[in-house]
């Protein structure tokens, strides 16, 4: 079971044209996997997280399916994708602390909330606690307004009001970037134990910061430029990546220890392609120092191991 | 160059301004030619106030500011800006620090008619020229267009070209990197251990200790406010004393260990994070700031270039100094 | 509010921002104005009416050169198609597409200085309040409240049993004096905001200082938004002084559409049945002042990229 993505296609509509955010994408997600989906700005990670719980009015499914647990998910309908929302698939949206309304107690906001989906608030409500306490808040935070939590607390707060419902998939998009160090740690290892109480079965989670998903995901899924780039267990990322886009990306990122005196970081010159009008090929040729003439023909995302795709020529040996 | 001398900052808060916030306190420490000093700290630890101070863009409520022995407060009118020549800043948000509705080198307009407006066209063009080489950026690709035209990255390097217009001495960089993407960040960094080289003193504000340790000199660790921790930087990463920095830094997430393989090496490294401390039990983090006493902690020598704040004064059962 | 470091993103732009180009807030270029300006439909049709109302008011009286107040034709004669009759006359035989024409004229002469007076005056202290806060916005709040809350009819009321004579130009600046308070609350809302962003700092920086830095860093950022304040009051100021012409306190003397139905009214022209004495200018007093706000909002539609339905 679990999340299948096939070819999903999704653009931004703008004035000057089609924005080809994502374009493409394939893979899947296996039960209690979390998935982190990492990248830089611009790339599609959070049109894809996004795409798959709800397109905003710029967006438009242009093409490809979406699976989950052999359900296909009508993604481009947003009536239909109403059944869905909460009870299957959920997410924690950007700046979901700020997302709260501040007019209202939180008890009382996560009672409409549910009653607005059809559950019975009395009958949910002992569950909620019992999952208030597991993520470290007190109860009586039902009673408090968002104003008066801290931004790990309020943070804490709406991941289990998203997850109440025990959905299938869960996007987390960015849930640690606005946190201090000592919150964010707490929110990601909150967020794992969630998958191993079975809240929730499988996970997505985006974010540009590589180290946090080493130490909460268990696969990533490298995007660059609204195509996938590389697809691996973390650690096999991390210590052995295939993609030139992943190797100069994870070799660019400064670590406790690591002093400029003894070893010089670089990073990748140039910027991202315009998504407007993507060049033909591979997107990362400009940019990559392995290019070589095979790479004016786009890639596909090939599985070069078991559970390690990558869409490059020459990481599947075709440069021959 | 610049001087810290027991720096506080105090705001007036509740109705009729009843209360006392204090944003910093007692905070001293020098930067130096040639040096990186990293300010570090999460929210509310008063790091851009500090860096704010610096500029003259807040006033300092007690203690002094120095620059190469000129008190920075007692400057005023003209000589601000014979001030700014030597000193300047660059912030977090690339976006929000031009003004959208100009071109990005309006910026470096601004400094020509303040304090180059006798300098003929061609000389200034070739002044700008190189200062933008300097940065590593093509004056071709960012001239003449608008700050949405350009990255955040070329618009934070086009900013430290801005700063190297004039004989600066003193950088003050204020989370300029949290806002790039990775794979610029590392080139921003670069640039500014390049600038440390050619003997600019940086005062580097950050929450994020891998970027301060990886290009800082000196390391200032702050918490509410004060210190708690400062000297070289191998020194204060290496061998963490005060329980809040080993907090930081076992909580900062790394690339090739995991939090509780971290968390056990440093509790192998000898002294108990438990809180025995008598600063960290008196402040815990849900105490609300103002609590207790206005004047920062004593520091106490850990070893050579290497300082632990504590409040405890000689006496208690304080396991630390 | 513990915990977090970085401030939110900007409204406009785009999730996942898929180019360099959409990174940042959305530029605004003239060309993109222009454009949004000839699709906006309120903005156009407002347009419109107010170009056609100015028309009358600039050639009305270059058309039709009668006298307004000369009681020359035959008094209360129904509009009819005879040329320098298209509106009738009033109870003295006054032509009333005359007085409507001229009336146009000092209506909108009356708008333009009492909206612009209204405007410097709301900039001057909406901005200095804004910029500087503490004590000078206190002093000058106080300032605002007070005006706003000055009875405006009861000095006026006081002012003309002094002075026998009262021109138009006295009306406008009267208007303009007491109709800033709402313009310098809003600028002085949106300076505050400016004043916090990393820009405003850069040119305190390089070295800028005050009244330099309201007029070339503040100022500019908020052209849109001054440039509709501007409408308002000039739409407001008409109102007002339509509203006083109608009660009689208006200019002494000249002609203007509050005098007119203050006269239609004063002379009975509603049970007499000269309906072409009053409807005119009231339908005059109405577009003008509607279309000046339907422009405003097409104005702000235009400008504010997230009010756009696209």
């Amino acid at each position: 079971m679990g999340l299948q993505v096939t070819d999903l296609r999704v653009y931004y509509r703008t004035l000057a044209g089609d924005v080809k955010a994502l374009d493409g994408a394939t893979f899947s997600i296996a039960d209690k996997e979390i998935m982190g989906l990492a990248g830089e700005s611009g790339c599609g990670k959070s049109t894809l997280g996004n795409s798959l719980i709800r397109l905003d009015g710029r967006m438009k499914h242009v093409g490809g399916t979406v699976t989950l647990d052999g359900v296909p998910l009508p993604i481009g309908d947003q009536n239909e994708m109403n059944h869905f929302r909460f009870a299957e698939v959920s997410i924690i949206p950007q700046y979901a602390m700020s997302a709260m309304n501040p007019t209202r107690k939180i008890g009382k906001m996560t009672a409409e909330l549910l009653e607005s989906r059809g559950e019975r608030y009395g009958e949910i409500k002992s569950e909620l606690l019992r999952r208030i306490d597991l993520v470290g808040l007190q109860r009586d935070v039902l009673n408090r307004y968002p104003i008066e939590l801290s931004g790990g607390m309020k943070q804490r707060m709406v991941m289990v009001i998203s997850t109440l419902l025990d959905p299938s998939l869960l996007i987390a998009d960015e849930i640690t970037s606005a946190l201090d160090v000592s919150t964010q740690r707490a929110v990601a290892e909150t967020l794992v134990s969630f998958r191993d109480h079975g809240f929730v079965k499988s996970m997505i989670v985006i974010t540009h910061d590589v180290s946090i998903l080493y130490q909460t995901a268990d696969t990533i899924l490298v995007m660059y430029a609204g195509k996938l780039a590389e697809k691996a267990p973390t650690a096999t990322i991390i210590e052995d990546p295939r993609h030139p886009y992943t190797k100069m990306l994870i070799s660019s990122l400064p670590e406790v220890g690591i002093r400029y005196a003894k070893k010089k970081l670089t990073g990748i010159p140039g910027s991202p392609p315009s998504l407007l009008n993507p060049p033909t090929g591979c997107r990362f040729r400009a940019r990559c120092p392995l290019a070589f003439d095979k790479c004016a023909e786009e890639p596909s995302f090939e599985k070069i191991a078991h559970d390690h795709w990558v869409a490059c020529w020459k990481a599947t040996g075709s440069d021959a | 160059m610049l001087s810290l001398n027991r720096v506080s900052k105090f705001y007036k808060v509740g109705t009729f301004g009843g209360k006392e916030l204090a944003a910093v306190r007692d905070v001293s420490f020098d930067v130096n030619t040639g040096e990186v000093v990293s300010l570090i700290g999460e929210s509310g630890s008063g790091k851009t106030t500090i860096g704010k101070m610096v500029l003259k863009l807040i006033e300092i409520s007690r203690g002094s500011i120095t620059c190469d022995g000129t008190d920075v407060a007692g400057i005023r009118g003209g000589a601000v800006k014979s001030y700014y020549r030597h000193v300047q800043g660059v912030f977090q948000d690339p976006f929000s620090s031009y003004n959208p509705i100009f071109k990005a080198d309006r910026v470096f307009g601004m400094i020509r008619s303040e304090y180059f407006a006798d300098m003929a066209r061609s000389e200034w063009n070739g002044k700008v020229e190189a200062a933008l080489r300097a940065v590593t950026l093509d004056p071709g690709q960012v001239l003449n267009k608008y700050p949405h035209q350009l990255s955040g990255g070329q618009l934070q390097r086009l900013l430290v070209a801005r700063a190297l217009l004039l004989d600066l001495k003193i950088l003050v960089a204020d989370e300029i990197i949290s806002m790039l993407d990775a794979s610029t960040r590392i080139d921003v960094l670069n640039l500014l251990a390049e600038l440390k080289g050619r003997g600019m003193g940086i005062l580097f504000i950050t929450h994020d200790l891998s970027l301060g340790n990886y290009i800082s000199e000196k390391t200032v660790i702050l918490r509410r406010g004060a210190v708690v921790e400062m000297g070289a930087t191998d020194k204060v990463f290496g061998n963490p004393t005060h329980p809040y920095t080993k907090v930081l830094i076992s909580s900062v997430p790394q690339l090739h260990k995991k939090w509780a393989e971290v968390e056990a090496e440093i509790r192998a490294r000898g002294g108990d994070d438990s809180g025995t401390c008598l600063f960290h039990r008196a402040y815990p983090p849900t105490a609300r700031a103002g609590d207790g006493a206005d004047d920062g902690p004593t520091l106490f020598k850990v070893e050579e270039d290497h300082f632990v704040g504590c409040f405890d004064l000689g006496e208690g059962t304080c396991r630390i100094a | 509010m513990t915990g977090v470091i970085k401030a939110e993103p900007k409204p406009d732009s785009l999730p996942g921002a898929p180019t360099v180009e959409a990174t940042a807030p959305a530029g605004r270029t003239r060309g993109e104005f222009l454009y949004f300006a000839l699709r906006s439909k309120k903005f156009l049709i407002a347009l419109g009416i107010l170009l056609v109302l100015i028309g009358i008011a600039i050639f009305g009286p270059m058309i039709d050169p009668t006298d307004p107040l000369a009681q020359n034709g035959m008094p209360m004669q129904p509009p009819t198609a005879d040329p320098g009759n298209w509106f009738g006359t009033t109870y003295f035989g006054e032509d009333v597409f005359a007085q409507f024409a001229n009336g146009l004229r000092a209506t909108f002469f009356v708008g333009l200085l009492g909206g612009g007076l209204a405007a410097l005056i709301g900039m001057a202290v909406g901005f200095t309040a804004g910029y500087r806060g503490g004590w000078t916005d206190e002093i000058l709040n106080m300032l605002t409240n007070v005006v706003l809350v000055i009875p405006t009819l009861a000095v006026l009321i006081v002012i003309s049993s002094y002075l026998k004579a009262r021109g138009v130009f006295f009306e406008a600046v009267f208007v303009g004096a007491t109709s800033w308070p709402w313009a310098a609350r809003a600028i002085r809302a949106q300076t505050f905001s400016l004043r916090s962003r990393d820009f405003i700092d850069l040119a305190k920086l390089s070295g800028r200082r005050g009244w330099k830095i309201i007029v070339q860093e503040i100022a500019p950022n908020m052209s849109s938004y001054l440039f509709m304040t501007f409408i308002l009051l000039f739409g407001g100021a008409i109102l007002i002084a339509a509203s006083l012409d109608f009660i009689g306190l208006g200019p002494t003397g000249g002609m203007s559409l509050g005098l007119m139905m203050f006269n239609a009214v004063t002379w009975a022209a509603l049970t007499l049945g000269i309906w072409w004495w009053f409807i005119p200018p009231g339908i005059g007093i109405m577009a003008t002042v509607a279309a000046l706000y339907v422009m405003d909002v097409g104005l702000d539609e235009i400008f504010n990229p997230k009010l756009r339905d696209i």
